[in-house]
């Protein structure tokens, strides 16, 4: 029996992202909480480029892509025009960005959306890794993970830096609202975008999402390594209001060590080789520790 | 007032013409009779393409099924279904 | 009524009276005044526009674009490294369509760094799709600007007002400012194109990306638009002449000043044109046939119009205050290109004023009786 999609979402299917890509399922949710009184602010990135090829495009609310480094300076722009419009109490601005667009080359641009205090909701879709140009390492690539620019060799152990917090970058700017979740809890998604739109001023939702081809990683594990990366406190899923830890998702009281989690991953096959490998596990193994006491994750 | 003559906007949705079905090598079948209604297949589907169909399985459960013209076969509704209502079969020649 | 301004202050009152819907802009030497200016207004309660503190010139180039693509007029101003830095943006805002005004204080490009006028920031973007328009008095600059947003919005094109850094924006002069109810006589509200910018009522998605394909026929349509403005360009200052009794130039494109029958024609844009205007008057007292053609539209090119100013020429010499470095002058190219089979004259370049160097009438002299020789390299002309 053929089933026919009414597709009543926001982000139509159609679009060429890798099956089993972890940063769609989080964006349509997102886009589907925000809702059809949305304009949307796009980085240059994956999530562009599968769902805008001209003539087509996924979206089905109005939608800008400028540049790869602006969509915060644009929103901007949106927002205030509507002010000038009258519109900006009805209508949501939504800017959003991969972990290259957030972390490294829109930097300066968010931190000045974030300093004027500017009624917009920014979210950023984390892979880790720059996917989109093909798996080179960002600001958010974790420590040790094999991407195009951290090759594992005898004279490295992959990345050598340690991941950027937009977090506390976030917190630093007075940000009211400022979550992480993953692409693992589709729920906690929607809970979060509702409850930051109640916020007038930035909000800032930080989105771990799975890139099947950026991690080494099977087409259908988006979701339980979305779970598994927060349940051993690799990526803490947290929310803040108005700078205080309200609320941050728990550890299970028997924790999942860190090598559950980098097995699954061909990024970080590397480090189950040899002993240097362990060595730099049980360095990974203490970012968790140090998170789930930081974040009051037990 | 200007009038383009190549249109540099794309209309909303329309990447819908795009039929992705034809990506995949393996298809989901969903067990009407198993599946609970949860909306747990629609929550992961990174196409959004589960959905509730409307009609009552003998359980008086309203059953989900997908639109194959876009599946990919990624695989991710099969693994997260609570109840195992779907199997991922070879859908490829 | 005429009131002695300042250049900025000249150009922050117009754009007051333009009504702009969003502004936002950074900052730099030597624009400060209008955005300075601009900020004071709206502190006042003088000034209706939403005015953006932007973090950089590339945010504030970013802050108007979202703003345009949601449909409203906005207007920002920069300057040489300002101008650079939102370089990227300015490609964006030309290719996606958005009329966007900006007015570039016309300021010397570093290394080494130079606070200085010369013109060398904005004829570096040519290639960006930005209209470029060059005024030689801060009066010519004040209606350049409503002239500019009206084409602008007309042609679905951002149109750059040029001014000479310091030169114009710092010195005093006796401007009419168009009051607002004057210039929505020329400038009707803006109506952005349906189907081209954000609207929750009818949403569609901008800046989509172009594959093979496709994206060689966008940019061909916007050549000949940017070609084509030449008569919009025409036609809206024959309009201006008639509302606000003023000429901009002869037709908006540029300005002849005694070339009926002159051998000698200068060719340059911007405030030099002043000093040229002194030194030719002197000449011809002297008994010395030479003329001027001033360049105000600078892109478009008004290629017909100035091939038959310089037709009867028998010297050309081309006054560029910018340089391609390692080829010539800018303009001294573009005239050449069109002598191809058109024009006898004999074209030198010139290149006069790089980082505020001080154009004086000598030099001045001293070009004319270099373009009278044999010689036809290119010259800078110092001291």
């Amino acid at each position: 029996m053929k089933y026919k999609n009414p597709m009543p979402h926001l982000l139509n299917p159609g679009h060429t992202a890798c099956p089993g890509c972890g940063q769609l399922i989080a964006a349509r949710h997102v886009i589907n909480t925000c809702g059809k009184n949305t304009i949307i602010a796009n980085a240059t990135g994956c999530l562009e480029v599968t769902t805008s090829k001209h003539p087509t495009s996924s979206w089905k609310v109005p939608w800008i892509h400028s540049l790869f480094e602006n969509p915060a300076g644009v929103a901007t722009g949106i927002l205030t025009a509507l002010k000038k419009k009258g519109l900006d109490k009805k209508v949501n601005v939504l800017a959003q960005g991969g972990d290259g667009s957030t972390f490294d080359i829109g930097m300066g641009l968010i931190s000045g959306m974030w300093e004027r205090q500017d009624n917009i909701l920014y979210v950023c879709y984390d892979t880790e890794v720059y996917s989109n140009t093909g798996y080179q390492a960002s600001g958010a690539t974790p420590h040790t993970a094999f991407t195009r620019t951290s090759w594992p060799g005898a004279k490295s152990m992959g990345n050598d830096k340690f991941k950027k917090s937009m977090i506390e970058i976030a917190l630093a700017h007075k940000v009211p609202y400022v979550a992480s979740t993953t692409s693992g809890y589709p729920n906690d998604i929607i809970k979060k975008v509702k409850r930051a739109l109640e916020f007038t001023g930035p909000k800032f939702i930080h989105i771990l999402t799975p890139c099947i081809p950026g991690w080494g990683i099977k087409d259908d594990m988006a979701i339980e390594l979305g779970k598994l990366a927060q349940k051993t406190g690799f990526f803490p899923v947290v929310e803040y209001e108005n700078g205080e830890l309200i609320n941050s998702m728990k550890v299970p009281e028997k924790t999942p060590l860190v090598d559950e989690y980098l097995q699954h991953h061909v990024r970080f096959k590397h480090l189950f080789k040899d002993k240097k490998g362990k060595q730099e596990i049980k360095t990974l193994q203490e970012v968790c520790n140090k998170n789930i006491a930081k974040y009051n994750l037990k | 007032m200007k009038k383009f003559k190549y249109i540099l906007t794309a209309k909303p949705g329309t990447t819908s013409e795009n039929k992705t079905g034809g990506w995949r090598a393996f298809r989901p079948e969903v067990d009407h009779e198993v599946c609970i209604g949860c909306d747990m297949c629609n929550k992961v589907c990174p196409e959004g393409i589960c959905f509730p169909t409307g009609q009552k399985n003998s359980k008086g459960r309203v059953f989900y099924d997908r639109d194959l013209e876009y599946c990919k076969g990624c695989g991710l509704c099969a693994k997260e279904c609570p109840v195992k209502a779907i199997k991922m079969i070879k859908d490829f020649k | 009524m005429k009131q002695i301004l300042e250049g900025s202050h000249a150009v922050a009152q117009i754009i007051n009276n333009c009504q702009p819907a969003v502004i936002s802009a950074y900052p730099i030497t030597p624009q400060t005044h209008i955005v300075e200016d601009l900020e004071r207004l709206k502190a006042e309660g003088r000034a209706d526009f939403e005015y953006v503190r932007a973090e950089s010139e590339f945010a504030a180039a970013s802050i108007v674009l979202g703003a345009s693509a949601t449909g409203v007029r906005t207007y920002t101003a920069t300057s040489s490294q300002g101008l650079l830095l939102m370089a990227e943006v300015l490609f964006n805002i030309a290719g996606m369509r958005l009329p966007v005004v900006l007015t570039c204080a016309n300021r010397a490009v570093s290394a080494p760094i130079s606070i200085w006028n010369d013109q060398q920031d904005a004829v570096t973007v040519r290639d960006s799709g930005w209209l470029q328009l060059y005024g030689e008095t801060n009066q010519e600059v004040t209606d350049l600007h409503v002239l500019g947003f009206k084409l602008a919005e007309s042609l679905q094109l951002p149109v750059m007002v040029n001014m000479d850094g310091f030169v114009l924006t710092h010195t005093y002069e006796p401007v009419e400012i168009p009051t607002s109810t004057m210039i929505k006589k020329y400038l009707p509200d803006y109506k952005p194109v349906k189907d081209n910018f954000l609207d929750i009522n009818n949403p569609c998605s901008l800046g989509t990306f172009a594959p093979p394909d496709q994206y060689m026929e966008i940019r061909q349509e916007l050549h000949d638009d940017v070609n084509n403005a030449k008569k919009e360009i025409i036609s809206l200052s024959t309009e201006f002449k008639k509302i606000f009794s003023r000429n901009i130039g002869d037709n908006g494109l540029i300005e002849s000043y005694k070339i009926k029958d002159a051998n000698i024609i200068l060719v340059a844009m911007g405030s030099v044109c002043g000093t040229i205007k002194e030194v030719i008057d002197s000449q011809r007292q002297k008994g010395k046939k030479v003329g001027l053609l001033k360049i105000i539209s600078f892109r478009p090119f008004a290629d017909q119009e100035v091939v038959t100013a310089l037709a009867k020429a028998k010297q050309v010499a081309v006054i560029d205050k910018s340089i391609s470095l390692g080829i010539e002058g800018i303009l001294a190219s573009e005239i050449k290109r069109l002598a191809y089979n058109k024009l006898k004259a004999k074209i030198q370049s010139f290149i006069v004023g790089l980082g505020g160097r001080d154009v004086s009438q000598k030099m001045i002299e001293q070009i004319i009786s270099q373009v009278a020789g044999k010689d036809n390299n290119l010259k800078f002309i110092n001291k």
